[in-house]
């Protein structure tokens, strides 16, 4: 890279434009939803589209709120966070421990990578009457199965990248004398950190995924318990607010993984130019 | 150097009455084919700087290889000294670690810091310890990548092509300050390199590789600094450039 292209990139640091220019692009891109909204408002509010089918956003906001006040949303949204925490924890150690395992030493490939490359392929929603069968209707099948689901996208990421670690790198560490644990330290596990979030990313999603489904199996908790108890009462209202709330909840995870990354990663070019230069 | 025996300096009569801190004896590598590296003999004096020109294939980069411990080798065939240094052609800084963390690492001596900051102080790069090494340019790169071959005090310095990839101004300074700071560390030096004119500015004896064989070993007869201008200068680069097959 070239330190003048840098220097460039540098200068053009989005914090240093101007308020009104950065106001300007948000409104820019906030407008086109904003938009639907309204039609929305509107063609369900002059009975174009029946509220019972559609119903408009104010209804959805006030059921949002009517929920909110009485402590229920709370409630039932904190149950299905500690579900999709749990799923994803276990997901992510399990995930974590058979890729350094396979990823660190030829033995450990042999004996892990080929059973979860087989495992991998099979749709872990499908494991749920089985899952039933065996755990019941608790909350024993529903973590089982975000974690399953947690695991590949973390294995797979995360073996590429200790494999993808670059060799010239590794090279350079054994001639400055560095230990095999030492390489492994600070060579092959932090080339390996940006494929491990992106592994994380993808956990995160197919958890809300398995969540959104596994609730709906049996649940008396949660976000999924909430909108099938609607669907029961003919709520649309209550439904809408429901998939709102899953929208709303996979955006902040996946923001808080950006978030990491943009600490962990700090390094790359691609953050570089958003830290101040002293 | 008590690991090489008296015999080897009798057939180096350059080398005579001086330390030895390279023997290789018999070396031949080969992948697959005829050997990359053919039956090689050659030595470098303690503190002697020696350039290896060979055109693309000729196995320089083998031997660079080998003498740093990448390739293996049978140990009798090739001596080295345990404090070594490599300086590679790219700077293979590790992007995660700001440019001081990469000068100390692996570096065991309990004032690591201090000795990292004044390698960096040797190659002007003081003022960049805390940067981020993809923020630093090719050359301020090599540089840091030179202080983390520096700090180890190394008795041989491996240098592998590396101003190859720097812009002809660039190059032109980084090859006067590793000459300052051969002259001021004197370690031996192997410089590989396909630059001749370079090859006969810092070095005290130059070799040409070809087909696995040493096919020229020449000592530069030269005061520093070394001007183009030089009748000797441009003397020896004809014959160094016909060794290596450009007429």
């Amino acid at each position: 890279m070239s330190g003048a292209a840098l220097t460039n990139y540098m200068t053009t640091r989005p914090w240093r434009r101007p308020l009104w220019r950065r106001l300007g692009q948000a409104s820019r891109k906030g407008c086109v939803p904003l938009a639907i909204v309204l039609i929305w408002q509107v063609v369900s509010a002059t009975g174009w589209v029946s509220a019972q089918t559609v119903p408009p956003p104010s209804a959805v906001a006030a059921s949002f709120w009517q929920l909110a006040m009485s402590g229920q949303l709370g409630a039932n949204i904190l149950v299905s966070l500690e579900r999709v925490a749990v799923g994803l924890g276990i997901g992510v150690v399990v995930g974590t421990t058979m890729a350094l395992i396979a990823g660190l030493s030829r033995l450990g490939e042999d004996a892990i990578d080929p059973t979860v490359q087989m495992v991998r392929t099979l749709p872990h929603l499908a494991l749920i009457p089985l899952m039933i069968m065996w755990f019941g209707i608790g909350e024993a099948p529903k973590l089982t199965l975000i974690a399953l689901g947690a695991t590949f996208p973390i294995y797979l990421n995360l073996f590429a990248g200790i494999r993808g670690a670059d060799r010239k790198l590794r090279e350079a560490a054994s001639t400055l004398g560095l230990s095999r644990g030492e390489t492994i330290l600070h060579v092959v596990l932090p080339a390996a950190l940006p494929s491990f979030l992106v592994g994380l990313r993808q956990a995160f999603g197919i958890a809300w995924i398995t969540l959104v489904v596994a609730e709906q199996i049996n649940a008396s908790a949660g976000i999924g318990y909430l909108v099938m108890n609607a669907r029961d009462f003919l709520r649309t209202d209550i439904i809408f607010v429901g998939l709102v709330i899953y929208a709303v909840l996979g955006l902040l995870t996946d923001q808080s993984v950006r978030f990491l990354e943009h600490h962990l990663l700090a390094w790359r070019p691609t953050y570089l130019k958003q830290e101040p230069t002293k | 150097m008590n690991m090489v025996s008296s015999s080897v300096l009798a057939d180096q009569p350059a080398l005579a009455g001086q330390e030895v801190a390279v023997a290789i004896r018999g070396l031949t590598v080969r992948f697959s084919g005829p050997p990359v590296l053919d039956d090689l003999d050659f030595s470098i004096a303690q503190g002697e700087f020696v350039a290896l020109l060979g055109r693309s294939g000729s196995g320089k980069s083998t031997l660079l290889r080998t003498l740093a411990g990448l390739d293996p080798a049978p140990p009798e065939t090739v001596m080295v000294p345990a404090a070594r240094a490599v300086v590679f052609q790219e700077p293979r800084l590790l992007p995660w670690k700001r440019v001081i963390a990469n000068v100390t690492l692996g570096l065991r001596a309990p004032d690591a810091q201090a000795k990292a900051r004044a390698a960096l102080g040797e190659v002007e790069l003081n003022h960049r310890a805390e940067a981020w090494p993809l923020t630093l340019s090719g050359g301020e790169a090599q540089r840091a990548a030179l202080a983390r071959a520096l700090v180890r005090e190394p008795r041989l310095l491996l240098l592998d092509e590396p101003f190859a990839a720097l812009d002809a101004l660039t190059r032109l300074r980084m090859q006067n300050l590793v000459g300052e700071l051969w002259q001021a560390h004197r370690p031996a030096v192997l410089l590989v390199t396909h630059d001749v004119d370079e090859a006969l500015l810092l070095a005290d004896r130059v070799m040409v590789l070809r087909d696995g064989k040493i096919a020229v070993d020449t000592v530069v007869p030269l005061s520093r600094p070394r001007r183009h201008a030089d009748p000797v200068f441009n003397r020896l680069r004809g014959e160094l450039l016909a060794a290596l097959g450009v007429h």
